[in-house]
């Protein structure tokens, strides 16, 4: 049997350019990068690529080895990466909107202070996200191009309004903590690179789980409109973010391949009732009632069982359709037009600069 | 675009008798703007009392494809070890 195909013997990095590959070719991670479920085919496995090195390279990663920009990768692992890496930079870029929405109308100088800094947090993961998949062999600039012409995707719970105040608290509690169930084992995933920028983020969003709570908690205890505001939060954000873990797991064709390659600990399904066995308490302190009126403690699993999920309100929302996709699209655009004029007065003034000093010496 | 800006890589010094620790990279226009961003990126949180910002393009590192005859030389040197000396145990403030 021969060991190498003629066929796909590319170039190692002359792949890293094959961005119709990347955008379609799917693995599974869940959250932030939930789109990777729903994408196409998968990349083809490493044939081709010397099944010698494949074999070292899994023993590495079985062996609990990190892998680091340098080394020798399968080309899928390499896209893997870089869809679910630059997904989920997109997304705390994205996630810097609904929230930003609030900053001009937070009820005190505190929260005001307190969201400025949770949003400028979103900003900061972005920037740890873009430099990890930089390592990967993508620039920047195409990551940004892609997520502004629409062909990138991010997590579907951006797309929702925030049309109140409680809902910044909604989005603390829920989203973020849905995040960080989802983004704790990312701490220990096989690249570098990525689990030293997880491990950052999730010390960073514990602060945001938990002002959120405490706003819930605040107008929880508040007065009668307060409370209802809190339980109307509850009702829009409770399935948006229990759709963030992604599709069930047997819909989730690329687990399997995550899993083994430590890209991923959990599987969807795993994630998705983890959070709900630690959030259904903390709503029940809050005197709020989850909308899901099939929800039940269940003795035998030790788990609450929740009822069906929205699958066609999930897949319109990650396909565009959701109810402020447009609006987080045009934002993003007219931010990154209007600072235009900064990066190239920036970049001007830089070489003016480098001019001068080659000039002197 | 980020294209005119170059990447840099961080290293923070989290506090006096530390030393520098390499914590990311990041794009800027310059160095001084490097320094800037990389205070906003990396120490929103008092992670650090000093910023060095290298151009990623600067750095030379190693290959690690020459890890093994880099490194391997080193592993069977146990006698650089203070562990490699037997010494009698009533010997004392060895």
């Amino acid at each position: 049997m021969p060991r190498r195909r003629a066929k796909s013997s590319l170039p190692l990095r002359a792949e890293l350019v094959c961005y119709p590959c990347l955008l379609s070719a799917a693995a599974c991670g869940s959250m932030y990068t939930q789109a990777l479920d729903n994408e196409g085919r998968p990349v083809p496995a490493a044939a081709g690529e010397g099944e010698e090195r494949a074999v070292r390279f899994q023993a590495r990663i079985d062996a609990d080895e990190k892998i680091e920009p340098k080394d020798w990768m399968p080309e899928a692992y390499r896209q893997t990466l870089i869809r679910q890496i630059s997904q989920h930079a997109h997304s705390e870029i994205v996630g810097m909107l609904p929230e930003g929405n609030w900053i001009t109308r937070a009820p005190t100088l505190k929260r005001k202070a307190v969201l400025i800094a949770k949003v400028q947090d979103e900003g900061g993961h972005g920037m740890y996200l873009y430099s990890a998949a930089e390592t990967l062999g993508i620039e920047r600039e195409e990551m940004f191009r892609q997520l502004l012409a629409g062909a990138a995707k991010y997590s579907s719970i951006f797309n929702y309004p925030t049309l109140t105040w409680a809902d910044v608290g909604a989005i603390g509690w829920l989203v973020d903590g849905a995040a960080i169930m989802n983004q704790i084992p990312i701490c220990r995933c096989s690249y570098g690179p990525y689990a030293r920028a997880m491990v950052r983020i999730c010390k960073e969003e514990s602060f945001h789980q938990r002002q959120g709570f405490e706003i819930m908690l605040t107008l929880a205890r508040g007065s009668r409109e307060q409370r209802a505001m809190a339980q109307d939060a509850l009702a829009r954000w409770w399935w948006p973010s229990i759709m963030m873990f992604g599709p069930s797991d047997a819909d989730s064709k690329h687990t399997a391949q995550s899993m083994r390659w430590k890209i991923k600990r959990f599987s969807n399904d795993e994630l998705r009732q983890k959070f709900i066995d630690v959030t259904v308490p903390q709503a029940q302190f809050l005197g709020l009632s989850i909308p899901d009126a099939q929800l039940r403690w269940d003795e035998g699993t030790q788990h609450y069982l929740i009822g069906p999920i929205d699958w066609a309100e999930f897949h319109a929302v990650l396909k565009g359709h959701g109810p402020c996709n447009r609006e987080r699209l045009e934002a993003r655009r007219a931010a990154h037009e209007a600072g235009l004029w900064v990066r190239e007065a920036a970049a001007a003034h830089a070489a003016k600069q480098r001019a001068r000093t080659a000039q002197v010496a | 675009m980020s294209n005119d800006w170059p990447l840099f890589e961080v290293f923070i010094r989290s506090r006096a008798g530390l030393e520098h620790k390499h914590v990311g990279s990041l794009h800027a226009a310059d160095a001084r703007m490097a320094v800037e961003h990389a205070r906003d990126v990396y120490t929103r949180r008092l992670e650090g009392v000093s910023i060095w910002v290298v151009r990623s393009a600067d750095i030379t590192a190693s290959d690690p494809g020459e890890a093994e005859s880099l490194f391997e030389p080193a592993r069977d040197k146990v006698y650089r070890h203070p562990t490699f000396y037997a010494i009698p145990e009533e010997v004392k403030n060895l």
